[in-house]
């Protein structure tokens, strides 16, 4: 099934609604390379509370859409993830760093705002 | 007592399912919601490994159980290349901890017991077992059944 | 009230006949159901108190007054007899739960309940005995096999509900505990946190770690403050423990400030190898606090520059 992705002004919000396929997470890796560089996005959210199990493979794909995200100029912020879910990633020494995280969407944007606040004060 | 669940691990999309599965044995057996996602997660992993590397492959999930504890048994078997390093495979990575990629490790770190047997040219199989002890209020039930026996 | 001298043919009148040996017996013979339970009905004052007598006699209920036995000894009778009748232990179910709600409290125990519930079945059943033994024998027969099935069906439910109400009550308090033994504070908006007080086990821990992300959660907590100066000793699972629950907060968002580290367990964590600079570690709590607010008091979480790293749990 596909990601929802909206714009919300300068940033995509990516809303998963269940759990994904490997194929489906690439997909979703791919709908948002696209969208930020013909967007020209400042950010992008996703969401992953509706995922009950976030794994190595799923870590990795968040990681790498942050970073080709970065490449054209967005900041990304992980939303979302469960309790459970987290202690489960800890214990599989799964990291999203340096990707933010934060509760939900209203702090993703906070983040974000101030993130690209900074950046066009630095110039960018 | 559940029964055991039989997943065939064909291609990724069966991924989904096993996770599923194995989520709602675990919550059948009465493992807390941490645990039941630590075991998912687990399965995933190994699931994730037979579609890549071996062509598929099958997993059996067996409710188990002792004196005290109640558990899942996790059989996971293909008939793939097998693991030629299996110590590396199952060492730490550096950072992403996955060594090779086949999350052996943190498979092997959730579970309270772990086998891998793959060099012998004939595939691989995992099995692994997480317990839970039985609570008061099991012991108790169990006690007054056995008491009136 | 005529004998019946024909003997009847079992009729199995449907699946559900089959299944519930309730309906079965009524199926079998309805007529010579209805006739027992009427009996039943009669002899219903000499048939109480016998039951009470046995009960008194067993020494269960002695948590109970003799009035309060006689209150629900009555009570407890005539439902029965109605379910023996009905089939429908609908009534009875909702019953015993009543019943199981008034006296766990009490403290009587599930074998006194099972206890007086089979008393009573041997009652009637040698009331019945009495009733018919002089009959032709097959109708003997077929009102034991029109009564049993009935009474000890009933039996079975009234305890599996008084066990399932037990087990409820259990459970609630099981919970209480769980939530007095490790509280999380919601301090000020955003902060939260979460004092441990006592040596900290595998299992203390990760209930303590599932109560501060769950509150973090419904708190949308930004700041936690884990306050360890009340914590005795600390080895190096709990310190492990510790470094997971602050790596869990910070994927839920939340940044994790442990306060409370005497020097002594610095001095453990440091020889257990536990890298102190990945955990963000106050002397006290008062200065810990004071690092919260001026976390809270960002906007957003940190400059690039300054994301911390991954914590590595041993």
């Amino acid at each position: 099934m596909t990601v929802p992705i909206l714009k919300q002004g300068g940033y995509l919000i990516a809303s998963i609604q269940s759990a994904l396929s490997d194929s489906e997470v690439l997909e979703l890796r791919d709908s948002l390379a696209e969208r930020v560089g013909t967007l020209r996005s400042q950010g992008i959210v996703i969401d992953v509370a509706a995922l009950d199990v976030i794994d190595s493979f799923a870590a990795r794909s968040l990681k790498t859409i942050a970073q080709t995200a970065k490449l054209r100029g967005a900041d990304t912020v992980i939303v979302g993830i469960q309790p459970d879910v987290a202690v489960a990633m800890v214990q599989f020494r799964l990291d999203l760093s340096p990707v933010q995280t934060a509760l939900d969407l209203e702090e993703a944007l906070a983040i974000l705002d101030e993130r690209t606040k900074k950046g066009r004060a630095n110039g960018r | 007592m559940a029964g055991e669940v039989r997943l065939a691990i064909a291609s990724d999309a069966d991924l989904v399912q096993a996770r599923a599965e194995a989520r709602a044995l675990a919550g059948e057996l009465g493992f807390s919601r941490t645990d039941a996602t630590l075991i998912a997660t687990a399965i995933s992993e190994i699931a994730r490994n037979m579609v890549v590397h071996a062509d598929g492959g099958e997993i059996v999930l067996v409710p188990t159980s002792d004196d005290v504890r109640s558990g899942v048994e996790v059989i996971a078997r293909d008939s793939g290349p097998g693991i030629d390093d299996v110590e590396r495979a199952l060492q730490e990575g550096s950072g992403t901890g996955d060594g090779l990629g086949l999350g052996l490790p943190g498979a092997r770190r959730v579970m309270d017991e772990f086998e891998i047997a793959a060099n012998d040219g004939r595939g691989t199989v995992v099995r692994m077992r997480k317990w839970r002890v039985r609570d008061e209020l099991e012991r108790l039930r169990e006690g007054r059944l056995n008491g009136y026996g | 009230m005529e004998a019946n001298t024909a003997p009847a043919e079992p009729r199995l009148a449907d699946e559900a006949a089959v299944e519930d040996p309730t309906l079965q017996a009524a199926a079998v013979d309805p007529t010579l159901l209805g006739e027992l339970v009427g009996y039943l009905r009669q002899r219903r004052t000499e048939l109480r108190e016998e039951w009470a007598a046995r009960i008194t006699e067993a020494d269960l209920l002695k948590v109970m007054s003799p009035e309060e036995i006689f209150t629900e000894v009555t009570a407890v009778y005539d439902n029965y007899v109605n379910a023996l009748e009905t089939g429908s232990v609908e009534t009875l179910q909702a019953y015993a739960r009543d019943l199981s709600e008034r006296i766990i409290r009490r403290g009587v125990q599930t074998h006194e309940v099972l206890g007086i519930v089979l008393l009573l079945r041997d009652v009637l059943a040698r009331a019945l005995f009495v009733r018919y033994e002089h009959e032709p024998a097959n109708v003997l027969n077929r009102v034991l096999d029109a009564y049993e099935p009935a009474a000890n069906r009933i039996a079975v439910t009234v305890g599996v509900s008084f066990v399932q109400e037990r087990e409820r009550v259990i459970r609630e308090q099981q919970a209480a505990i769980r939530q007095l033994s490790t509280p999380v504070l919601q301090l000020r908006d955003r902060l939260l946190i979460l004092p441990i007080i006592g040596d900290l086990d595998s299992q203390r821990a990760r209930q303590l770690t599932e109560q501060l992300l769950g509150a973090i959660r419904r708190n949308r907590a930004k700041v936690v403050v884990i306050d360890i100066t009340g914590v005795g000793t600390i080895d190096l699972t709990v310190a492990n423990h510790l470094v997971q629950t602050v790596a869990a907060s910070r994927l839920m968002g939340a940044s994790a400030i442990i306060t409370g580290l005497s020097s002594g367990i610095a001095q453990t964590l440091v020889d257990l190898g536990v890298d102190l600079s990945m955990m963000q570690t106050v002397g006290d709590l008062q200065g810990g606090l004071e690092e919260a607010e001026r976390l809270l008091g960002y906007k957003v979480v940190r400059d690039e520059d300054a994301v911390p790293r991954a914590i590595e749990p041993i």
